[in-house]
């Protein structure tokens, strides 16, 4: 189907389920159960599942292909953030000018810092990459350009919105205050109450859905094609492929425009679900949480990106939830002192601790599991189809599938 | 001319500081081959130790003071540091007022504690490993250890004032023969430069003058052959990392009363000093100080009023620039070795 083979076919059509149905499929436990604080299925943390799925689909068009680790991603998502409310500022509330324009922007930046980022290699790519990001989040928290120009651009600290003043020539009299694709608001939602469930339908969740469905399926067939494949050859040796008389360079620029542009698609829709945007979204360690999801996920996977985008978001959701009473209810089947001893242990970790948690995850999957959770599922599956053949290879689970 | 002076004295301690992280960033590449996202957490270790031991020397009790009542005519209950209840009030409040230079007693076992922990315990299993996986472990390794501090110290910045000796600021410019007033130069920030000078000159000195130094040396050249030779270098080079945190938790000690040391302050310095080691060239001891200075400087040059009018901002993105110039135009760095780490 569309140019796939039945692998890529069945995992694309499993991806598309998922993520229509994901404000059912994640809220399993009915509203008013103990259990509800486990759902992720509200529209503010699907649109972030979403729109950090899309950012990471493209990081790993350059990381998990080429090899090479930007630690500066995050540029590009507020970049793109900026154009889009930029948009909304001067022609309308319309999402898809924005979105463009986000696209567009990003995209160009990417041009200029990888034409020069990308003559290094190796470490010297990743410091290159931070310090024109920080670089950026500098110029964009002090608002340096707007000073220059003595006008406002980023807003500094402040962040960019939208005011009752600008002009929004586009804008007609009828038109809703708030980002809306051709009338349709972005954060009107239907809800559908089924027993004691309730699921809420979004349009902005599933607007993100149309655009992580298309990042998905071209991020399957740039995984396929043949310039896919000379990015591969890269990563596993560049000198040998420069020998062979290939120029890497116009390529690798391509993987990183790529990337860059999914950055800026994802900043964009950030900006048409929540229009006040900042430089903190630029910050160095906002990039590093890209590379975090990456490899959490499976690096060079298809599908791991998605994982790892949702597994970080949801555990910062309902991590940073958490508390100690709830603590003292899971374990009160415990005798006092073990109660109490556990609660203790554990308090680091939950609430304001969420980042000593994300932290420890980080490092333990670095160390035993450098193919992310795809890896682990490799390794699950592994396990029982050597129960029931016996005679699988054993070399196969450990090398990341695609 | 005072006001060039002037700026290259401001440069000289955020210099220093940077120079000091550098020289333990290039130090641990140049053995190692290790990139260690983390030294900006040894370097927060440090500042919090100066912390720690500003609190341990300040932990109080009542002690009830015969020789005064409160307004119901009983004894008056003061609160005590124990310190000065054990040494008398003047020794004890003395001990107290210089617990940052004091801290480089705790600081020195501590951090060379920690730097053997880490690199046994963490960094050894990476060596083999591509440089992406060691930048990203330390990264989560700093990430947990400023999560740390934090769950221990809270999330704001805590003062940790400067013993009371050095608490003013000096006239540098009369003693250079300029008019009084032109050039004022806080104390402090004359110690730490000095301070680190001394750091350096006994690294360097290390490093020059013993026979450890020397196989070192010989070990970065080419570890092979040195282990060849019946040497067991991964000892050394083990030590040479417990060394390099300690230069870097030194630093963070003697930094906190210029700036009051907070969790994030390790990732702050790390980018920079990054940054520094680059523009030095990877592996380059001399590079890296020197870089760590020219930087620090350029940036206070930077921030000149006469400069920002100009180009408003400038002082926040200049560092950035000089090393993207760098890289471009000379990837080695300043004082790199030809073909180390070039590409």
């Amino acid at each position: 189907m569309l140019g796939l083979n039945a692998k890529d076919t069945s995992l694309f059509i499993v991806v598309i389920i998922m993520v229509l149905a994901a404000p059912i499929l994640l809220n399993p436990f009915p509203a008013d159960s103990a259990l509800a604080q486990f759902n992720a299925g509200y529209p503010a943390l699907m649109q972030r599942f979403l729109i950090f799925g899309i950012l990471v689909v493209g990081f790993n068009i350059l990381f998990g292909l080429t090899g090479y680790l930007s630690f500066g991603h995050a540029a590009f998502l507020g970049v793109g953030s900026f154009a889009a409310v930029w948009m909304f500022k001067l022609l309308s509330f319309n999402v898809i000018p924005a979105i463009i324009l986000s696209i567009v922007v990003a995209g160009l930046f990417s041009v200029v810092i990888g034409y020069v980022a990308l003559r290094r290699s190796g470490i010297y790519f990743s410091i290159l990459t931070l310090a024109f990001a920080q670089m950026m989040y500098a110029i964009a928290y002090s608002d340096l350009v707007g000073k220059f120009l003595g006008t406002i651009i980023t807003n500094g600290e402040t962040g960019l919105q939208v005011y009752l003043d600008d002009p929004q020539i586009l804008a007609g009299a009828g038109d809703p205050r708030v980002p809306h694709l051709f009338g349709l608001e972005m954060n009107s939602q239907t809800v559908w109450s089924v027993g004691g469930w309730e699921f809420v339908f979004q349009n902005g969740y599933y607007l993100c859905a149309v655009f992580m469905i298309i990042a998905f399926y071209m991020s399957i067939r740039i995984f396929r094609s043949p310039f896919g494949l000379v990015l591969r050859s890269i990563k596993s040796n560049q000198q040998r492929l420069n020998y062979t008389g290939v120029s890497t360079r116009p390529y690798m620029l391509t993987a990183f425009v790529i990337s860059g542009m999914y950055a800026g698609l994802a900043g964009g829709l950030w900006s048409a679900m929540d229009p006040l945007t900042g430089a903190e979204r630029m910050f160095w360690t906002a990039s590093g949480e890209i590379v975090i999801m990456a490899i959490l996920g499976g690096v060079g996977t298809l599908i791991g990106p998605i994982l790892g985008a949702g597994a970080i978001k949801y555990m910062e959701n309902i991590v940073s939830k958490i508390n100690d009473n709830i603590l003292h209810q899971w374990f009160a089947f415990m005798p006092e002192g073990i109660e109490n001893f556990m609660v203790a242990i554990i308090h680091p970790f939950i609430g304001k601790g969420w980042h000593l948690t994300l932290g420890v995850v980080f490092m333990a999957v670095v160390i035993y599991l450098p193919g992310g959770l795809v890896e682990l599922g490799e390794r699950f599956i592994g396990l029982f189809r050597r129960k029931k053949t016996d005679n699988a290879p054993t070399g196969a689970s450990t090398k990341p599938a695609e | 001319m005072d006001a060039i002076i002037l700026q290259i004295l401001n440069g000289l301690d955020k210099g220093s500081a940077y120079a000091l992280i550098a020289l333990g960033l290039t130090l641990i590449f140049g053995t190692l081959g290790v990139v260690n996202f983390a030294h900006g957490a040894l370097f927060m270790i440090g500042a919090f130790c100066s912390v720690t031991l500003q609190r341990m020397l300040s932990t109080s009790f009542e002690m009830v003071d015969e020789t005064q009542t409160d307004f119901l005519g009983n004894p008056l209950k003061v609160e005590t540091p124990y310190v000065e209840a054990w040494f008398g009030p003047e020794v004890g409040a003395a001990i107290i007022d210089w617990s940052v230079p004091l801290a480089i007693f705790l600081a020195i076992p501590v951090m060379i504690a920690v730097g053997f922990a880490m690199e046994r315990g963490l960094i050894k299993h990476f060596y083999k490993r591509p440089h992406a996986d060691q930048i990203l472990v330390t990264f989560g390794l700093a990430i947990v250890i400023g999560e740390i501090i934090k769950a221990n110290f809270g999330a704001n910045p805590i003062s940790t004032p400067a013993p009371e000796a050095f608490r003013g600021a000096m006239d540098f410019g009369v003693l250079l023969g300029f008019e009084p007033n032109t050039i004022i130069y806080p104390y402090w920030r004359l110690v730490y430069f000095l301070f680190a000078i001394v750091i350096i000159a006994s690294v360097f000195a290390f490093l020059q003058f013993t026979t450890f130094g020397m196989v070192v040396r010989a070990g970065m050249a080419d570890r092979e052959t040195v282990g060849l030779l019946g040497i067991d270098i991964d000892k050394r080079f083990t030590f040479m990392f417990g060394l390099a945190a300690a230069v870097a938790g030194l630093a963070g000690v003697m930094y906190t009363p210029i700036l009051s040391p907070h969790y994030n302050i390790g990732m702050d310095f790390l980018v920079l000093s990054f940054v520094v080691v680059v523009v030095g060239g990877m592996g380059s001891l001399p590079g890296a100080v020197l870089a760590g200075f020219v930087l620090g400087i350029l940036q206070s040059f930077a921030s000149m009023n006469e400069v920002k009018a100009i180009l408003p901002g400038i002082d926040q993105i200049i560092i950035y620039l000089v090393a993207i110039i760098i890289l471009l135009t000379r990837p080695r760095g300043l004082m790199g070795r030809k073909g180390v780490m070039e590409e």
